[in-house]
Formats: C-alpha cells, sequence, structure tokens
C-alpha cells in the first residue's frame, strides 16, 4: 500500500558520469580534510561520509537550487551534492574568512543557501524539522519547489521524526525523508538502539516508503525520482531508507579517545568491496562509458580540484570578530 | 485610536501584518479556536494555506517555523504556554538563536515563538514559568514582554516586519488591564528601546511585564509618602535598553528591579548587576530585586499570591531603600 510505485527509471550517460565525479569530489576533499584533522591542521572536530556518497548526490541530482536541503553532522557530501563549492568547504574547515559561513560555522554547519544547502546541523536530527519547514516555505509559495531532510539511523531515534511524518503526512509537504542508515549510532550498533524497522515507522503514517542499497547510486537515484514527482505534483511526503556503511569513524579523532573499536575490521573490510564509487566506476566500465584513461583523467582533475581549495583556503585569511557581531542579527548589534 | 486588551492588540497586529505581508504563516496548537482569543478570525481570514492548526508537537513546531523562516517565510509559531518552548526548545534554542551566526550572516530568521507567562491563576508549576531569563541567555535571539496593549501591538508589528528570530511572551494577569491602541497602519515600537512610563526623582523601578502594573500602583502608593518614582518598562529584555536604566539611577540614586521569574539569574539579577557595574558611584542605597522565590509554582491561591510580587512587596523594598 504504502510503497514507492515502482518503475524503470535509470539515469542516462550523461547523468552518471556527473554522478561519478561528483562523488569523486565528495570523496578526495573529505580525505583532504581527514588528513588535515589527524595532522592536526584543523581546529574542530570532522565527521566523514566517506561509504555514503552515493545518497547525497543521486538524490541531489534531481534538484535545483531552489530546492533545499537539511543535512547533519555529517554533511560534506550533502555540501558538495547540492552544489557547494570545494573552495568553500574547505575553508569553512578550515575557519577561514572565505569559508561558506566565513568560518563561523565550521565542518558540522556547513551552508550555502544560494544553493538551497539550509545547513549541516550538529544537532541530531535537527536538520530535519528545519527541512520540513523549508517543505512548508516551498507548499506555501507555491512554485514547485521541494525539500530534503537526509538524516541517519541514529536521528531515527529523535521525537522530531515521527512528529514530522505525521505534520508532513497531514500537510502533504513536499518533503523526502531520506534516512542514511549506516547502522551506527554515533558509537553505537544501530540494532541496540533501534527497535523494528525504521522504513515502518514511516509506513505507519501512509507515507510512501522504499528501502534501497544505498551504495547502489542508481538504486537511490531512481527512487529519488519517484520521490520528487510526488513532491512536485503535491502528493506529499515520500520515505527513502538508504542501506549504507561509513568507512571513517563517527568523528575522524575518535581513535584518540576510544579504548576499544566497536566495529570490526571484517565488517569495514566487508563494506570496502561495497563502496559506491568503484561500484559505479565498475559499471560505467561494463557500460563502455568509462575507460582507465578517463578514470584516471576524472580523478586528476578532481585531484586538481581538491588541491586548488586547499590552496585558497590556505591563501585566506581567518574571519574578523566584526564578521560575528554582524553575523548574529540583521540591523541589529548583538 | 481605541481601547483594547493586550490579547486583542496582539491579534490587531497580526491582522494588519498578514495583510500587509502575504507571506506570513502562522500555526501553533489550537490556533484556529485560539485559547487566548490572539489568533481569533485569522483561519477564516486568511485561510488554511496560512493559518493552521499542528499537533501537539512542539519539536517539530519550533525547528519547521525556523526552516520556514530560513527559507523566506515569515512565520508565527504560537505555542500556547511558554513552559511548551522548553519541549520544543531545540528549534528555539539550538536553531534560531544560532543559525545567523553560524551561516555566517547568510540566513535570515523571521520567526517569532508567541507564549504565555507568567503565574497567578493556579494552573500549577507546569503552566507558570516566566522562563525569559533562560531565553537571555541563548545569545541571539530577540525577546518582548510587553506590559501595555499599545506596546504589544507596535512590538509584534516592529517582529513581523524584521528579518530577526523573537520570542514574544505575553504577561498572562487575571482580569488584564485594557488601553488606548493606535490604529496607524504604521504604529512600531522599535526593540531595545524602554518606556518611562513615569518620570520621577527619588526612586527607580524597573518592571517587567505584569510586574509593570503592579508597579504603578506601588508608585501611587510612595507617592502618597512623598517619593517620586521614575518608573521603566524595558518592553524588550533583548536587546535590553541599559542606557535608559543607568542613565535614571545616576539621576535617583535607588533601584528596585521587579520581575516575576525566578530570582536566581533572573532577569532582575542582570539588571541589578548592569546598574551595579555603570552607576555604582551613583547608588546610594544597595539595589532591591523584587521577584519570585527559586521553586516551583504551587497550584494553591493563596500560596501563589505569596510567592509571586506585588504591590506591597515593591512598596516594602522602596522603603528599605529609601531609609539608607
Amino acid at each position: 500500500m504504502a510503497q514507492l510505485e515502482s518503475r524503470n527509471l535509470a539515469p542516462g550517460p550523461e547523468r552518471l558520469l556527473a554522478m561519478l565525479e561528483r562523488m569523486l569530489l565528495i570523496r578526495r576533499t573529505e580525505e583532504q580534510l581527514g588528513a588535515d584533522s589527524r595532522s592536526g591542521d584543523l581546529p574542530g572536530n570532522v565527521h566523514l561520509c566517506a561509504g555514503q556518497e552515493a545518497i547525497a548526490v543521486a538524490v541531489c541530482d534531481h534538484l535545483s537550487d531552489n530546492d533545499y536541503v537539511g543535512s547533519t553532522h555529517r554533511g560534506h557530501g550533502h555540501f558538495l551534492a547540492k552544489g557547494g563549492s570545494a573552495r568553500s568547504l574547505i575553508a569553512e574547515v578550515h575557519a577561514k574568512s572565505t569559508g561558506a559561513c566565513g568560518g563561523l560555522g565550521g565542518s558540522m554547519h556547513v551552508t550555502d543557501l544560494s544553493k538551497g544547502m539550509i545547513g549541516a546541523n550538529g544537532i541530531v536530527g535537527g536538520g530535519i524539522g528545519l527541512a520540513a519547514g523549508a517543505a512548508l516555505s516551498a507548499q506555501v509559495a507555491g512554485q514547485g519547489q521541494l525539500a530534503v531532510a537526509f538524516f541517519g539511523d541514529g536521528a531515527s531515534s529523535q521525537g522530531i521524526l515521527p512528529e514530522v511524518f505525521n505534520i508532513a503526512a497531514l500537510w502533504k509537504l513536499p518533503l523526502i525523508l531520506v534516512c542514511e542508515y549506516n547502522g551506527y549510532s554515533e558509537f553505537s550498533a544501530s540494532s541496540t538502539v533501534n527497535a523494528g524497522e525504521i522504513a515502518d515507522r514511516a509506513k505507519a503514517f501512509g507515507i510512501p516508503t522504499e528501502v534501497v542499497d544505498g551504495n547502489d547510486v542508481e538504486a537511490v537515484w531512481a527512487s529519488a525520482a519517484i520521490a520528487v514527482e510526488r513532491a512536485r505534483k503535491g502528493e506529499g511526503p515520500s520515505f527513502i531508507e538508504a542501506k549504507t556503511y561509513r568507512l571513517r569513524g563517527h568523528l575522524e579523532a575518535e581513535s584518540g579517545f576510544l579504548q576499544a573499536p566497536y566495529r570490526s575490521e571484517e565488517e569495514i573490510a566487508e563494506w570496502r568491496t561495497r563502496d559506491p564509487i568503484p561500484r559505479l566506476a565498475s559499471r560505467l566500465a561494463e557500460m563502455s562509458l568509462l575507460s582507465s584513461a578517463d578514470l584516471d583523467a576524472l580523478e586528476a582533475k578532481v585531484a586538481a580540484d581538491v588541491k586548488d581549495a586547499l590552496q585558497f583556503a590556505n591563501d585566506s585569511a581567518p574571519p574578523e570578530m566584526e564578521r560575528v557581531l554582524s553575523s548574529v542579527f540583521v540591523d541589529q548589534r548583538p | 485610536m481605541a481601547k483594547m486588551r493586550l490579547t486583542q492588540a496582539i491579534n490587531a497586529a497580526y491582522f494588519e501584518e498578514m495583510e500587509r505581508n502575504e507571506r506570513i504563516v502562522l500555526f501553533g496548537e489550537d490556533v484556529e479556536v485560539s485559547m487566548f482569543g490572539d489568533t481569533r478570525g485569522l483561519h477564516a481570514r486568511f485561510g488554511s494555506k496560512r493559518v493552521r492548526n499542528t499537533p501537539i508537537s512542539e519539536s517539530a513546531m519550533t525547528g519547521m517555523a525556523v526552516g520556514a523562516a530560513m527559507a523566506g517565510t515569515p512565520a508565527i509559531c504560537h505555542l500556547m504556554f511558554s513552559n511548551f518552548a522548553l519541549t520544543g526548545f531545540d528549534g528555539i534554542a539550538n536553531q534560531a538563536a544560532k543559525l545567523r551566526l553560524m551561516t555566517g550572516g547568510q540566513a535570515r530568521l523571521p520567526v517569532t515563538f508567541v507564549a504565555a507567562i507568567g503565574a497567578g491563576t493556579s494552573t500549577g508549576a507546569q503552566h507558570s514559568d516566566t522562563p525569559y531569563p533562560m531565553f537571555m541567555n541563548l545569545g541571539g535571539i530577540n525577546i518582548a514582554v510587553p506590559a501595555t496593549p499599545a506596546d504589544a501591538k507596535g512590538l509584534m508589528k516592529s517582529a513581523l516586519r524584521g528579518f530577526n528570530p523573537t520570542i514574544f511572551l505575553l504577561p498572562r494577569v487575571r482580569g488584564a488591564t485594557s488601553g488606548e491602541v493606535s490604529d496607524d497602519p504604521d504604529f512600531l515600537v522599535p526593540y531595545g528601546k524602554a518606556s518611562i512610563m513615569q518620570e520621577g526623582s527619588d526612586l527607580t523601578i524597573v518592571a517587567i511585564g505584569s510586574c509593570v502594573n503592579h508597579a504603578i500602583r506601588a508608585s501611587k502608593a510612595l507617592a502618597e509618602e512623598g517619593v517620586s518614582v521614575e518608573l521603566i518598562d524595558p518592553r524588550t529584555l533583548v536587546p535590553l535598553d541599559t542606557d535608559t536604566i543607568v542613565n535614571s539611577v545616576r539621576k535617583t540614586g535607588r533601584l528596585v528591579v521587579v520581575d516575576e521569574a525566578r530570582d536566581r539569574c533572573s532577569a532582575a539579577s542582570h539588571i541589578a548587576a548592569v546598574v551595579g557595574d555603570e552607576a555604582f558611584s551613583s547608588l546610594k542605597a544597595p539595589i532591591k530585586r523584587v521577584t519570585s522565590p527559586n521553586i516551583p509554582m504551587p497550584y494553591a491561591p493563596a500560596l501563589e499570591r505569596a510567592l509571586l510580587p506585588d504591590p506591597d512587596k515593591i512598596v516594602a523594598a522602596a522603603r528599605l531603600i529609601m531609609a539608607v
């Protein structure tokens, strides 16, 4: 009943190649930030989304700058997938004035309103309410915009999620709720903190729901296509549970304070074999859309982009206090 | 000009500003029925697109109000009693109060949270709080506490025309007083500008919200004893017009601050600290605070009355420092 209708939807070669490039940009940008974190070059923590890139990229491939995305503390991928630049991301995480938020937000708050990216959010579940509000705004404006809330299985335990299920279903909000189920709620296995299936919770509110392989960019893309169409037609919210895995820790600095691992090496190794990036590259190779030389060229391009972004950040000044004082209120000093 | 009660003045502000800006939406629990009367008639006038009853889901309500505002839709989020702001506190404290800074000034947040404050009607401890002290500590959200219908209308209209998050608190008192209110469509009261309700030379009384009426009665009693009171209503606690308060104390040399909040870390204690810092050499006597004790509010009417600020307590505090 509450299943998303299955249809044969597939992204064309051009979209697949563009998504591969975007996924690579996210991965390589985060590898840079992870290295900067471990070497002590960053003032704060980073929560990397390595392994989960396909979900952000496939969903956002359907969106325009006029659509909204609410994100999580693990938001670099959503930021880049929604069209944010590597320069503004890396500069922000390096606390530079040229960063997406002028160096005032940091990794957990990367935001680019000009792209409809309404922010990573340091409160688990915080982005769900904001995205639902953006969906309300879109509905009132009546211009066919929509909002996506990305969140994890950890956030699924927050009360705001069923609250938003209820309101979004009642009001038929143009909202797509995307649970990036990576199996962990910070450092706790999802099975120890989540009863039942998360998708069943959405179904209970009559919201069309689909569980997809989150490491299969084509599967997520197809599922999102239906949800986007529903939202644009005013048919209300959809729920997508995308099963995935984070290949890095909850936060990059965790090995410095955790006394024992909470995930087995075997588990991580097993999921590495399902890494969405090589998987998409292989698929494109099978389809004769990507040669190894093409992949090398793409890697080189992305590496150059990341290098440029890091140089941009390094060349940028830290923010001045005036930026803080003018960023608390509009036309009002704090 | 028309004579009206405070909730009617706010109702008029909603009507005028929602007519003026067709993007404004209002939602909350039972806003169609309107328990307090301030949202009465809005649904009939503006329809279900802009005026919506919500489920009793404060976390979603506050978060959604912020998200809508961030996306360009000014939102009025009606929380009924201010204690319910605490069940929806994430949207207020972690989102609304911080998002503009966290986004480096990208976000404009035209969101107004409305809730009633105060005890005195035997609603028990969970419907009686005056929680603005904790809101004052959030860092990035304005707080209006109007005491008169005119200020309520002007402050609400300013909030709805601005782009800053605002907590708008309705003092809830028995037999709320009525007053003359302007019908000028552009009647606005600025934030951060205190109202000097009465000029005087011997003693400054700063009173907030429902305490303003107590202070007016106390001032009359003190006048009969020959004490000339300067009475100040800050009207907004963020931003707080400390200049007007400090300048008054420099003139009178004495200060009583009246605040229904619990005493510990109250608005009164903050105002006392600011005056102690900035007007120490002008003070002729210790600053006195008339506040509520640091306990939850009981239900029994006699106990409630015993704990809340009232005119007699203000007069007693004033007499103490006039004798110094």
